[in-house]
């Protein structure tokens, strides 16, 4: 991939990101009620981040996504996802349904809960899933990167 | 009369995408088949979808979001299609795919 910039673009995936990105979110949201979910977000934005690099070179794209950030975002949709079935478990102690997203501490009626502990779910799995995505990017378009280089 | 407009509607997008699908298989090079496919597929998705909405907007009127969403689609497909067409041509060019000239053979 070589570091050579082309106006147009750039100027279109500028354009276009905030809109992939808007509508990866509008995925992740409707999965509860429709076609989408975490997983199909998740991947609708870490292709967004994928645009970034193929437009603006992996150099450019490694200062805006550094790997460490990388990494501890995939931890933490991981761990959301882990938390509020653990969650559901530590306060629904002696009817133990850790699927039972109701016995979430939110101060709303219980079917609600329910839905938010579903979206919360989804959020977890949609970031897990971006992170995950633009980690195997990085590294499939970074090998090409340094022919002859260090390593 | 409405019906009579979605189906023209129709009818010249899947003309569009049926001239650029006989242009894609016809063209002797790369160049050329891109050129065929990348304005004639931007222009029938865009007629074919606007058949669509006119359908919509008139027969489900209680949905209008419906319309909304796919006029969103005619404007990324205008905005997109071109550009993916060009970001292709280009990197053709810079990889050395050689244009075609007249009596050479089909690539």
């Amino acid at each position: 991939m070589s570091e050579e910039r082309d106006v147009i673009i750039e100027t279109v995936s500028r354009l276009m990101i905030p809109f992939i990105q808007l509508f990866a979110l509008y995925v992740i949201i409707h999965g509860a009620g429709g076609p989408g979910g975490g997983f199909q977000g998740g991947v609708i934005f870490g292709s967004s981040f994928v645009l970034f690099i193929i437009a603006f070179g992996i150099t450019a794209a490694r200062k805006k996504v550094s790997e460490r950030v990388n990494t501890a975002l995939s931890a933490l949709g991981v761990s959301i996802y882990a938390g509020v079935g653990l969650l559901c478990i530590i306060f629904s102690l002696g009817v133990a349904q850790y699927l039972n997203y109701g016995y979430l501490p939110l101060p709303v009626h219980f079917e609600e809960r329910r839905a938010l502990g579903m979206d919360f779910v989804e959020i977890g799995i949609g970031i897990t899933v971006m992170a995950i995505v633009t980690s195997i990017f990085f590294d499939l378009a970074w090998k090409e990167e340094d022919e002859g280089g260090e390593e | 009369m409405l019906e009579i407009i979605v189906v023209a509607f129709l009818a010249v997008g899947i003309f569009f995408m049926f001239v650029g699908a006989v242009g894609l298989l016809r063209f002797p090079d790369f160049y050329t088949r891109l050129h065929a496919t990348g304005k004639c597929d931007t222009l029938g998705e865009a007629l074919i979808i606007a058949g669509l909405l006119i359908y919509h907007l008139f027969h489900y009127p209680q949905t209008p979001l419906v319309c909304v969403k796919l006029l969103f689609l005619i404007i990324f497909i205008f905005i997109t299609n071109p550009t993916a067409t060009y970001a292709l041509m280009r990197s053709a060019y810079k990889t050395g795919v050689k244009p075609w000239k007249l009596g050479d053979e089909r690539q």
